[in-house]
């Protein structure tokens, strides 16, 4: 019965005890917070923190000293690192502009570094470290400038040298070994030194095969390009740079050099791991049998024959 | 005392362009290293460290390379808003010999290298108040700008052997063949963030000025707005550069254009400068435009 009484005693007391726990608790956070946080209080945590006397001046610095906008850490002199949309952004841009005008550098250079993408670069970086050359390269990191190729004594190599047939192209061509523009977009290191390695060594495979620096000539060496190494910029460069052309340098490019430049560039060993420095004195047609790499007939040749041809029926007719 | 990297000149592209800038580095560091009067003071070109002597030929570098394709840049960069921004400028001052005048203003156009805003200024005056006595002098520090502003000035209807307009390459903070109290209107729209000592510019601003010349100014500003300036500095870091890259070859100089309106004073402060020159200011002393993209700063020399 006492229990009963208690029982139910309890119960409601039990009721009791909870609300009365609720409002003990209520008030006491009531009550200390109100302690804690008292008007005095916050005033003194703020002095210390400096925003009460100084509020105007030191809220306006902070917010203007810090840039909204940063970008990671550069990997290497002359490095910036893009993000993922502006990268986008530069291709579209790029190729865009390089379509209508490929003798813009810059165009070329932009296109080139927004699509050599990293898994594309790693195979290179593969196909390189298969190699004991390509492993060379990677080691010594030769990079072409000015200084580095003497003219004067490629000049005096023998005539069916390397060397000898590199700075011949050059004066045919007129132009100079100038140092190429330096890698700045692709973000790892050692793949921007095998763009950078592929860039310099365009020269070489313009020599090599005896394509001109015209615009027909530039494409073919970009077929052969991307069939051997496999940039995408060289591709593209293959499907959309000759729909700018006339009919007749597109027929010249579709009926003689693109099949050149596809079976030589699949069949010749990867041009990549060449050190063009070290090989300058080899007889260049040992190293294009080696390579197994067919020279395509003169293009400026072919261009000469073509316009007197024009100017002969002209004449007749 | 920091190295001047080379991406802090434009980098070059294809064949040759990198014969001018190596040896300009290379003379830079030799002075800064053997000049004993080096007085190792720095100040920011962009967000680098460079020595105060050398900001100047830094910023010379900048605009001589972006001279040629300037005016086609800010179109792009504004999307053509700076056209809006100028004529405002121009309309707000509205600026010409009154009729009954007896004689006519003295304008001074200072780092107005490619003239729009001086041309402008002298189209407006004709057109509102039939002013044809106004003269004009355009200076710039920079030889290449102001060639590209007497290149346009042929074109001009103001080329009628008159010599109202004058081109001279003057130091702002200087302008050492301006002769005291001799301009009733000093205008620089766009390049008084480029001068080493901003101070030194406003001084001499003062200097030139006719009591009762107002001295105005237009130039980037700090959005106040957080939202609007996050999309603002998104856009300017990272599309602008890329614009310069794309269009003009130069991603360098557009990248030192961005840092250097983030490094700009903000309009209080640059309003403080300018009443520390001597100027009255009246309330409030600038006009935010674009939501503080670009701000008129106003002075009055008494």
């Amino acid at each position: 019965m006492i229990g009963n009484r208690i029982a139910s005693r309890g119960s409601l007391s039990v009721a009791n005890l909870s609300q009365t726990r609720q409002f003990v608790l209520t008030a006491a956070v009531t009550a200390i917070g109100s302690l804690l946080f008292s008007e005095n209080n916050r005033l003194a945590s703020k002095m210390e923190e400096g925003e009460l006397h100084n509020k105007f001046n030191e809220r306006r610095s902070n917010v203007v000293d810090k840039p909204l906008f940063t970008r990671p850490q550069p990997n290497y002199p002359g490095h910036i690192p893009l993000y993922t949309y502006e990268k986008l952004l530069m291709f579209v841009g790029s190729s865009i502009g390089s379509f209508f005008h490929p003798e813009r550098n810059e165009f070329i250079v932009a296109l080139g570094e927004s699509s050599a993408i990293s898994p594309i670069l790693r195979a290179l970086q593969r196909k390189m470290l298969a190699d004991p050359t390509g492993r060379q390269i990677l080691r010594e990191r030769p990079r072409m400038t000015s200084t580095s190729l003497d003219l004067e004594y490629l000049r005096q190599l023998p005539t069916n040298s390397i060397g000898n047939t590199y700075v011949r192209w050059l004066d045919r061509e007129g132009v100079s070994p100038d140092t190429r523009v330096p890698v700045r977009y692709i973000d790892d290191e050692e793949l921007a030194y095998i763009y950078q390695r592929y860039r310099e060594c365009h020269d070489f495979y313009h020599a090599v095969t005896g394509l001109p620096i015209i615009i027909e000539g530039e494409i073919s060496v970009k077929v052969f390009e991307f069939m051997n190494i496999g940039m995408p910029m060289s591709g593209l460069g293959a499907l959309f740079a000759p729909l700018r052309l006339k009919k007749s340098q597109k027929e010249r490019l579709y009926n003689i050099y693109y099949p050149w430049a596809v079976k030589s560039g699949l069949n010749s060993k990867p041009l990549i791991n060449v050190y063009w420095e070290n090989i300058l004195e080899q007889d260049i047609d040992e190293f294009r049998k080696e390579m197994g790499i067919e020279t395509p007939p003169d293009l400026r040749n072919l261009r000469k024959a073509y316009f007197e041809k024009l100017k002969k029926e002209k004449k007749i007719v | 005392m920091s190295l001047l990297t080379k991406s802090a000149i434009r980098s070059s592209s294809g064949y040759g362009c990198r014969i001018g800038v190596r040896p300009l580095v290379q003379q830079l560091r030799f002075n800064s290293s053997t000049n004993p009067n080096n007085s190792n003071e720095t100040t920011h070109f962009g967000f680098k460290t460079v020595n105060k002597e050398d900001k100047e030929k830094l910023v010379g570098g900048v605009f001589s390379s972006v001279a040629s394709k300037y005016d086609v840049m800010n179109d792009a960069m504004s999307m053509g808003v700076h056209r809006l921004w100028k004529s405002h400028f121009i309309n707000r001052l509205d600026a010409g010999m009154r009729p009954g005048s007896n004689r006519g203003l003295d304008f001074l156009d200072v780092a107005g290298g490619t003239g729009d805003i001086a041309f402008g200024l002298l189209d407006h005056a004709e057109r509102k108040f039939n002013d044809t006595s106004s003269t004009m002098t355009v200076a710039d520090i920079n030889a290449d700008m102001l060639r590209e502003g007497e290149k346009r000035f042929q074109s001009t209807r103001w080329n009628d052997g008159s010599d109202r307009v004058k081109f001279l390459v003057q130091n702002g903070e200087i302008l050492d063949q301006i002769p005291d109290n001799s301009k009733d209107v000093y205008t620089i729209a766009f390049g008084i963030r480029n001068f080493t000592d901003v101070q030194a510019g406003l001084n001499a601003a003062y200097r030139v000025l006719r009591p009762g010349g107002i001295f105005a100014c237009l130039e980037f500003s700090q959005v106040d707005n957080p939202a609007i300036d996050y999309i603002y500095q998104a856009y300017s870091f990272s599309l602008l550069p890329l614009m310069g890259q794309l269009i003009a070859d130069d991603r360098d100089s557009y990248q030192y254009l961005v840092e250097s309106i983030r490094k700009f004073p903000k309009q209080e402060e640059f309003k403080s400068m300018i009443e520390k020159a001597g100027f009255y200011v009246p309330e409030k002393g600038y006009e935010n435009l674009t939501f503080g993209v670009a701000a008129i700063h106003i002075g009055v020399k008494l």
